[in-house]
Parts: structure tokens; C-alpha cells; sequence
């Protein structure tokens, strides 16, 4: 051990984690011993995304740790374990475990801590900070147990997020902001108003010039109420600090480093601190050689990596960064970059302000013409693109960069105009030339292989979008087709193709590839992947383009996958699954016996689905119509397990029966699934409805998830189990039943519209541009203007809702179809057979392979044939 | 004996060894879709019918799986050919050579098919 030198981190924050990751990197994990104290419980996550808890993200989808990384490169991490005392004459660091390390090197990421002003009561209880995991679930719990009212003393960035999350949590709240503005640091006067009739339109109280001038507190010691500088006082039940962060450098004054006047450890431009070779400082604990404190991730990155460069002996320095931030708070976009507030000589301002829609755009250009910063509030599409030109005279003029598409001059500035200098991702230094080499040197040919790649887009994920737009036109450039044809025979999208059902009413998949296929492919027979996409399209559009919704009615029934022509589950030896509609999962005893009954009568295999229904298997196809006729004769109506359509609505019991529950969630799941049923889509759909934020039903899992609140419904979308689970994001809280109903229609139907074939509204919401947020801008804020044309297209589909299978079993010809051969209606398929298995039964999979040759084609294909 | 309903009468017929079996009146194959027939000797035929209305005839057996199932699978025009696509793995079929267009390996057996 000796022998190999030892390089200690205190601080496993976002920059320490990052520091790690440069070690390795540069290969000196294998050279060093590596010794990692973390202080907070558990090791390095996203701080940046905190707020996201409050929309559902657990602690664990915040983690930036993979445990994998940390063993491969045998970094001993200490987790929960802090560094007391540094003896820099020893070179030992000692932790409050105890342990003691020598080391050669030493790091210090301490971060910072939040600056709780010094009012009287401001340690009451229902005091709280913003700045942790554990801060996070300490106000939650708070919040809902104890609190109705909240104030958040600070309006700037972090106060922002923090007053958005407890009015998450049901709370009325107040933001208290000494300045004259919200966020008086990123933007100016105009941006702040523009921001404070947004955030008052939301339901929040802002107190601007006013300071806070003490906790109030009731006979227990909780806060009751905050008195203000302007003599008001507040009825408030908690109160949390986000009032400024400070420097945590008391570890390194104790041990006698330097540290700048208003805190922060002093370093030289290789974050070496002043005083000892041998530590060093970054992220935000540390005092830059341009003597700033940098309260932001990218540059803390850009410090990592200039130490860990440094130890590996490479010229690396860090002098100073960019302080361009955007960010959303509470919905809204707000950015500021470059020299925001004008301050170098001679500049001119040009401002584009919309106070009604809250918009606030200000470019500051400098007398040669030369973009030098800019504020936007309200809309920061075009913020990629700017602050990749700052410092540049744009190639268009300033004013079209601002003002909304439609006035004046629209100037469609793509991100192909930059240079290669550009940066695009701020947060990792990312240059678009090096974007541009991801694709034409590396092969990267989609988005998450270039973030992969350079990590681009990883951060903060800002960038996103402009990284779309350049891997697009640099395959293009590189004479990569892209073609997002559907298929062989489409040479549109999905999206595209609906658009021309819906506008055309075209009925007939016929008439659509005649039309509107390919060349080569009109007057053919399509394929297997349009004909059943289409079919979808025309089925989900039927009432409205008047076509018959009956999936076995005339043409429909030529397009269909087997699944939907025989209306049940195709399964490996040919035989069908057989599932009953059980809306929200709560079936009457009567309907179960009935379900016991036909599957005892039809020799079914029986079991429970994930879905809170009963699947049957092993039915054979002229046994179907028979197997429904009793089914609908009890009440019973498809379940359409075997379409692209809604599959179930799960329900915990709820309020009526479990004593934590805030609402009745059968009843809504059973609604839900009543409305949305047989509903074409894309891709199967599936739902649930908890009764209260416990979550027995999974919803955050489900396509469309609904959690009972005190005073309503929450509503998350694309969530997803199986390989790829995904979170489901929130959309809109604290929701009536009306509200809820109108909110999903439009959702649903936004997604039959917009999404690709066999596209779930996971992946769906990953790959549209602008993601969740342009989603929710469409189906809250209705910026497309759509919104009715989606109710009325979701009416017309529940009104002209039919059971198919109570429609098949009444139609003589359609049941013709059911039989194993065309000549021999009465005559099973011999291939489908069955051997018992736990007092049920399952299929005979030899008698699949007798008579098989697969591989002797040649042989089998003589066989029996005629040859023509 | 009872009147014929409206059909054309046309029969559908595969060439056998010893002759021309018919399977079913025409009206019963759906454009786009297939049916399955059983022969005499047990074997399974998947017959389809193109939207031009010509008739297509090869094993109903899925080599991949083994389950008798080609005759549900969808049909559809690639490059010109006709072709099924397997509805358990979706393993695509020539309807004229039986070859599989997505293993060179492998083929299914083929019939002569009329109507008359
Ligand atoms: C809610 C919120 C939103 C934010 N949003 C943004 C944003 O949008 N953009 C942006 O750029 N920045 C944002 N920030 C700031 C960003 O999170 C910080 O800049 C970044 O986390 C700094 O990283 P760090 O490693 O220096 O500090 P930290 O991430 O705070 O990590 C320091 C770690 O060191 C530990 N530590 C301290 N002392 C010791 C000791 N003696 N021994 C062992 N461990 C110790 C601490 O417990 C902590 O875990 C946000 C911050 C918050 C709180
Ligand atoms: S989600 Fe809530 S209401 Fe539903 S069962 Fe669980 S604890 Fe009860």
C-alpha cells in the first residue's frame, strides 16, 4: 500500500462523483488507491433534478452512482461517513467513524450549505432547507401531516423550485424576496415581472421588497406565522430557507488553507489550494482563481477535470466559466446567458415583451453588432442557438431572433449556422464539432448514441433538442438517407398517415396505398407492417371519418393480425388465450363461478394476469364462438387482450375499503376502463387508479396513471413496466373527475395522433420534440389550439363504442371464420394438443416437432409439393 | 333439394397426386386472408387469395414453431412477389417458391391451386 500513492476525496457530491469518473478516465484508478468519505447517507445523486422527487422520481432514479463503476475501479467509498479533522503536516485525514487515511493527494468537494438568515425563530420546528435528499422527505412529511400554508423565504432559482414543491404537496404558498424582483440574479426588472405574473397566475403569493423579519412560533414551538419587514405577518405552518448557499470550507479553515473573504477555499487555476501542494478544492466549495464561487454544475465539471488532469501530470486550468443558465421553474422556461445584465460599455438592448403571455426576451448586442448576452422568460426554444452565437455577430439581425414566429420576419436560425466552436452543451463543454465527429467518426446515427458518446445532453438536458437538430443534418450531409418511412410501402410516418385519414377520410386501406404509397408498392398487398398500423388508424378515426368501426367488417378484416381476426390471443402451438373484460378488476362472485364454469366445460388453462383479470388458454379456434357465446350470455364483453387498444384499468380498493384511502378509485378505474375501452392505438395502452399516494395499483408504471389526492386526482403519463420500465411523469395534479376524463382524452388522442407504430407513450414522450413539456403544453395549456377537435374525436369513439365479440357471435357469417379448416369445419387441428401439468394442463409441445425439418428445407420443400 | 344461394359456384382446387382435390367455394377466401384445408392424407394447406384474386397455396405448418399456423398470417407484396408473414415470429414466406425471405435456409412446400 505504501507503494501505491493514495488520493483522498471528501465529498461525494455531483463534482466529487464527476472527479471519480475523470480519475478513471485517465486510467488513474489502476495507478492509485482511491478513498472516497460521503457524509450524506447515500452516495452521489442528481441535485440538480431534486425537485423531480416531487414529481415522482424516487431517490434511486436521482442516483448518478453506478455501484458497477465504483467496484470495477476498487474505489473504497465510504458512505454515511464523514471527514472531521485534515493534519496537513501528516497528510491524514480523519473521518467520524474513526478511520483515519493518509494520503498523497487530497480533494476537497465539500459543496455548500444553505444560508438561513439570522431571524429569531428560525429554528422552530417546520423549519426546513432545500438542498438534500433527506431536506426533500423531511418537508414532505412536514407538509403533509402538519402543514396547510407555506412561505419560502428567497425567490431566486432554488427558492423558485422549493415554493413549486410544496404547492405540489397541496400547500397555499407565499415566496418572501428581499429584491426588488424573483430571481434578481439571472434576470432583470422586465424578465422579473414577466416571471411574477406567470408564477401569480399559478396560484402563488409573491412578496417582493420585503424581508423577513421573524419566525413566529406557537406554545409547542412549531411555526405559526412570519412577520415581514413591511409590518404585515403571514399565517404560515412551515417555512423553508432558500435564501443563498455558503462555501463549506470550515474543514479547510480548520487546518489553516486560505479561504477567499466571503468563504470558498482559495485555488490557483489547477484548483491546487494556495497554501499546499497537495489539496486541492473544486466545485462549489471552492474559490476560483478569477476569485468566484460558482454556484453551478459545469464549471464544479470542468474543476474535476482539470485536477484529475492535473494529477495525471496534463496541462489543464480552469480560469473562470460561464455563468448561461436555463432552467424550468414551475413550467416556466427561463434563461439567461453570456453578459445577461449589459454591463460591458455601449451595448444596446433588444427587447421583445408580451406581459399577457408572459413572455420576456432581452438581447444585449454590443456596438459592432456582436451578440454579447441575453434574458429570456417564458420561451427559451431559441437559447441552444444563442448562446452558441454570443460572442459572434449573428448571421441574421438580432431582432428576428426574438420576436415571436409569425411577426415581422420569423427567422428560422437552425443550429447548422454555428460554427464548430460553438458549445452546445454547456453543463459537459460540449463543442458542436465534436457532436459533429460523434456522427461522421463514431457511426452515432441517433441521439442517445451521442449522448452516450460525449455526453452531450446529459446534464441538465437542455441541449437535447439542438442535438436532435444536429445529428439529423449532419447524417443528411453525410448522405444518409433518413428515411422515416413507416415501411416499404409508406414512405410517411405514422403521423403523417393520420393526417391524411383524418383530412382525406379515406376509409380503405386500398385506397391509402394507391393514393399515397410508395411508387413500387401501389396496387399491391401492402405488408404485415402497414396493414395492421392503418387498420389501427382507420379504426380509431371510424366514427369521425365514417368508416365502420367493426375490426372483422368488409376490408378491416383483411388487415388485421391474427390476434384481432379471431379476436382473441394467438399462443406458440397455434392454440387461443381467451380474456374477458373485468373493468377495474372487481368482479361479482356469480361471474367468477361463470368464467370457472366454461373454462372446466373447454378444458381452458387457467390464470390470473398481471392485470387484475383471468386469462384462459388453450382454446382452439371453432371453440371461440362458443367459448363467448356463454361469456356474453353472462354479461360478459371482450377484453381486448389481443389489440393495439386499452388493455385494463387496475384499482387498489380505495377509500371504500382500506382506511388510507382519500378516494374512490374502483369507481374511477372502472370508468376509465368503461370509457377507453376498445379504443385503437398505437400500441397497447394500460392504467391504474390508487386510492391514495401509497400506490398499491402501480399507476406510476402505467401508460396513464392516477393517484388519488386529498382534493382530487393526479395524473402521470408514460409510464412503463416490463424491459424498459419508466417512471411516469406527472401532467397535472389535484384534478376533478372532469377535469381528469377531459385531460386523458386529450392525452390519448394527442397520442394516437402524433405517435409512431408499436410506439408506447414511454418512448413516445422520450422522442417527441420538446417532450413532456411540449405534451403538456398542448393538452393543459392547449397551444396548438386542438384540444377540441381531440374531445370530440375522444366522443365520438366512447358513443359508438360495441362489444365486438357479442357483435361476431350474432353474425353468422363472420363465425364461419372460426374453424380450424375451411373443408372441415368439425375437424380440430391435430397440432394442437395438451398434457397435464398441476392439476391444469398445457400445450404438447412435441407434437409440434414431429414431421419437422426444418433445416432439410430442400427435402421438405419437395414433399408434397407439386412443383409449378 | 334446396336452392344454391348466390355464388359463383367456383370451386377452389389443389393438385394432388392423383388429381385436383377441392377444397371449398371460392366466395369462402377473403382477399388478403388465408384459410387452412385439411388433406386426405392429414397434411395441412394454407391457401390465400391476392387482392387481384389470384390463389396462392402452400403448407399451412410454420417451420419455425411448428404450430399450424401460416394460413392466419397476414399476406402482402415484396418486391413485386407475393408473400405471408409467419403470425407467431412473423418470418416472411414466398407464396409462389415457399422460400423464406428472411432465412435462405429455409422453405415450405408449395401446391398447385385453381379455381373452377
Ligand atoms: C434544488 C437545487 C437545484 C439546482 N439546480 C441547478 C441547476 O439547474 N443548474 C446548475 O448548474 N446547478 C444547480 N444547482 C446547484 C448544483 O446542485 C451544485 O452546483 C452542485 O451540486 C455542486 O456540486 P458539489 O459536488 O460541489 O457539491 P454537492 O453536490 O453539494 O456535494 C458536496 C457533498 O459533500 C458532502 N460533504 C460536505 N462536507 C463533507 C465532509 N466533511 N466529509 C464528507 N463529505 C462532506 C456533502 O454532504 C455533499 O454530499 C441546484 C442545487 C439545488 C439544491
Ligand atoms: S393505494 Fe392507498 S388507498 Fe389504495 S390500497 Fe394502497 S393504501 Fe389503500
Amino acid at each position: 500500500m505504501s507503494t501505491t500513492p493514495t488520493i483522498v476525496l471528501v465529498g461525494h457530491g455531483m463534482v466529487g462523483q464527476r472527479f471519480l469518473e475523470a480519475l478513471a478516465e485517465r486510467g488513474l484508478t489502476a495507478t492509485h488507491r482511491v478513498v472516497v468519505l460521503c457524509e450524506e447517507p447515500r452516495p452521489a445523486y442528481d441535485r440538480v433534478q431534486l425537485t423531480s422527487y416531487f414529481s415522482g422520481k424516487s431517490p434511486d432514479d436521482l442516483s448518478m452512482t453506478d455501484m458497477e463503476f465504483i467496484e470495477k475501479h476498487s474505489i473504497e467509498l465510504y458512505v454515511g461517513d464523514a471527514a472531521e479533522t485534515i493534519d496537513r503536516e501528516a497528510r491524514k485525514v480523519t473521518a467520524r467513524s474513526g478511520n483515519v487515511f493518509e494520503y498523497d493527494t487530497l480533494v476537497l468537494a465539500t459543496g455548500s450549505y444553505p444560508f438561513v438568515p439570522p431571524v429569531p425563530g428560525k429554528d422552530a420546528e417546520g423549519c426546513f432547507v432545500y438542498r438534500t435528499i433527506e431536506d426533500l422527505l423531511a418537508i414532505e412529511e412536514y407538509a403533509k401531516s402538519r402543514a396547510t400554508t407555506g412561505a419560502v423565504v428567497g425567490g431566486g432559482l432554488l427558492g423558485l423550485e422549493a415554493a413549486g414543491a410544496l404547492k405540489g404537496l397541496g400547500l397555499s404558498t407565499h415566496i418572501v424576496e428581499f429584491a426588488p424582483r424573483l430571481m434578481p440574479v439571472q434576470v432583470d426588472d422586465g424578465g422579473g415581472a414577466a416571471l411574477l405574473r406567470t408564477i401569480e397566475d399559478m396560484g402563488l403569493t409573491v412578496h417582493t421588497g420585503t424581508g423577513t423579519q421573524e419566525i413566529v412560533a406557537d406554545a409547542s414551538g412549531a411555526v405559526a406565522g412570519m412577520k415581514l419587514s413591511d409590518g404585515s405577518e403571514l399565517a404560515v405552518d412551515m417555512v423553508v430557507f432558500s435564501a443563498g448557499v455558503r462555501p463549506r470550507d470550515q474543514l479547510a479553515r480548520d487546518c489553516g488553507l486560505t479561504v477567499g473573504e466571503r468563504g470558498g477555499i482559495t485555488v490557483d487555476e489547477q484548483c491546487r489550494t494556495v497554501n499546499d501542494p497537495h489539496v486541492f478544492a473544486i466545485g462549489e466549495c471552492a474559490q476560483a482563481a478569477d476569485g468566484r464561487v460558482y454556484g453551478l454544475v459545469a464549471p464544479g465539471y470542468e474543476q474535476a477535470e482539470t485536477v484529475a488532469a492535473t494529477i495525471a501530470a496534463d496541462e489543464a486550468s480552469f480560469t473562470g466559466a460561464d455563468l448561461s443558465t436555463k432552467l424550468k421553474l414551475l413550467g416556466v422556461d427561463v434563461a439567461s446567458f453570456g453578459d445577461a445584465h449589459g454591463t460591458a460599455d455601449d451595448c444596446l438592448d433588444v427587447v421583445y415583451s408580451d406581459s399577457r403571455s408572459g413572455l420576456y426576451k432581452k438581447l444585449v448586442i454590443g456596438r459592432d453588432g456582436t451578440l454579447l448576452g441575453g434574458i429570456l422568460v417564458g420561451d427559451a426554444e431559441a437559447y441552444g442557438t444563442l448562446k452558441a452565437f454570443t460572442g459572434s455577430v449573428p448571421p441574421v439581425s438580432p431582432e428576428s431572433l426574438v420576436l415571436p414566429a409569425g411577426a415581422g420576419a420569423p427567422a428560422q436560425l437552425g443550429p447548422s449556422a454555428l460554427p464548430d466552436e460553438a458549445i452546445i452543451c454547456s453543463c459537459n463543454n460540449v463543442a458542436k464539432g465534436t457532436i459533429r465527429g460523434a456522427v461522421t467518426d463514431h457511426q452515432c446515427t441517433t441521439v442517445p448514441e451521442v449522448k452516450k458518446c460525449t455526453k452531450a445532453g446529459t446534464t441538465c438536458g437542455s441541449c437535447v433538442k439542438v442535438l436532435g437538430q444536429l445529428v439529423n443534418a449532419e447524417l443528411e450531409a453525410g448522405g444518409v438517407e433518413v428515411d422515416k418511412g413507416l415501411c416499404g410501402c409508406f414512405s410517411q410516418t405514422r403521423e403523417e398517415l393520420y393526417e391524411i385519414v383524418l383530412a382525406l377520410r379515406i376509409t380503405s386501406y386500398q385506397d391509402l396505398l394507391d393514393r399515397h404509397g410508395r411508387e413500387g408498392a401501389r396496387g399491391g398487398d401492402g405488408c404485415e407492417i402497414c396493414k395492421p398500423a392503418i387498420a389501427s388508424i382507420i379504426a380509431s378515426l371510424a366514427p369521425t371519418i365514417g368508416a365502420n368501426g367493426y375490426v372483422l367488417e368488409g376490408e378491416q378484416a383483411a388487415l388485421q393480425d391474427t390476434n384481432d381476426h379471431f379476436l382473441a390471443n394467438l399462443q406458440k402451438n397455434g392454440s387461443y388465450s381467451v380474456v374477458p373484460r373485468i373493468p377495474g378488476g372487481e368482479i361479482a362472485p356469480e361471474k367468477l363461478i361463470v368464467i370457472g364454469e366454461i373454462a372446466r366445460d373447454f378444458g381452458l388453462y387457467t390464470k390470473i394476469t398481471g392485470g387484475q383479470r383471468i386469462d384462459m388458454f388453450g382454446a382452439r379456434v371453432e371453440q371461440l364462438p362458443l367459448i363467448w357465446a356463454r361469456l356474453v350470455d353472462a354479461g360478459f364483453e371482450s377484453g381486448h387482450a389481443y389489440g393495439k387498444s386499452l388493455r385494463t384499468v387496475k384499482s387498489c380498493v380505495g377509500q371504500t375499503w382500506c382506511r388510507y384511502g382519500v378516494q374512490d378509485s374502483v369507481r374511477m378505474a372502472i370508468d376509465l376502463e368503461l370509457r377507453y375501452r376498445g379504443l385503437r392505438s398505437p400500441h397497447k395502452l394500460k392504467s391504474a387508479v390508487s386510492g391514495c399516494a401509497r400506490e398499491c395499483a402501480e399507476a406510476q408504471s402505467k401508460d396513464f396513471g392516477v393517484i388519488a389526492t386529498s382534493n382530487g386526482w393526479n395524473l402521470y403519463v408514460g409510464g412503463n413496466g416490463g424491459a424498459t420500465p419508466r417512471h411516469a411523469d406527472l401532467l397535472a395534479q389535484d384534478l376533478s373527475d372532469a377535469e381528469l376524463i377531459r385531460l386523458i382524452d386529450r392525452f390519448l388522442m394527442f397520442y394516437i395522433r402524433t405517435a409512431d407504430r408499436l410506439e408506447r407513450t414511454s418512448t413516445w414522450l422520450e422522442r417527441i420534440p420538446g417532450g413532456l413539456e411540449h405534451v403538456r403544453d398542448v393538452v393543459v395549456h392547449d397551444s396548438l389550439g386542438i384540444c377540441d377537435e381531440l374531445e370530440k374525436l375522444m366522443a365520438a369513439h366512447v358513443s359508438h363504442y360495441r362489444d365486438e365479440w357479442s357483435e361476431t357471435i350474432n353474425d353468422p357469417e363472420k363465425l364461419a371464420r372460426f374453424v380450424s379448416f375451411v373443408n372441415a369445419p368439425d375437424a380440430p387441428d391435430p397440432v394442437v394438443g395438451f398434457v397435464p401439468e398441476r392439476d391444469q394442463m398445457k400445450p404438447d409441445l412435441p407434437l409440434l416437432s414431429i414431421g419437422m425439418r426444418p433445416t432439410e428445407s430442400k427435402e421438405a420443400a419437395l414433399e408434397g409439393s407439386a412443383q409449378r | 333439394m334446396t336452392l344454391a344461394p348466390e355464388t359463383t359456384d367456383l370451386k377452389v382446387q389443389l393438385q394432388l397426386a392423383d388429381g385436383w382435390f377441392t377444397v371449398c367455394d371460392l366466395n369462402r377466401l377473403l382477399p388478403g386472408r388465408g384459410v387452412a384445408a385439411l388433406l386426405p392424407d392429414g397434411r395441412q394447406v394454407a391457401l390465400f387469395r391476392d387482392r387481384r384474386g389470384e390463389l396462392y397455396a402452400i403448407d399451412n405448418r410454420d417451420p419455425f414453431s411448428g404450430a399450424a399456423v401460416l394460413s392466419r398470417g397476414l399476406i402482402g407484396t415484396h418486391q413485386g412477389r407475393p408473400f405471408v408473414a409467419s403470425p407467431l415470429l412473423k418470418q416472411r414466406f414466398d407464396l409462389v417458391s415457399g422460400q423464406c425471405l428472411d432465412d435462405e435456409s429455409v422453405r415450405v412446400g408449395t401446391y398447385e391451386v385453381r379455381a373452377a
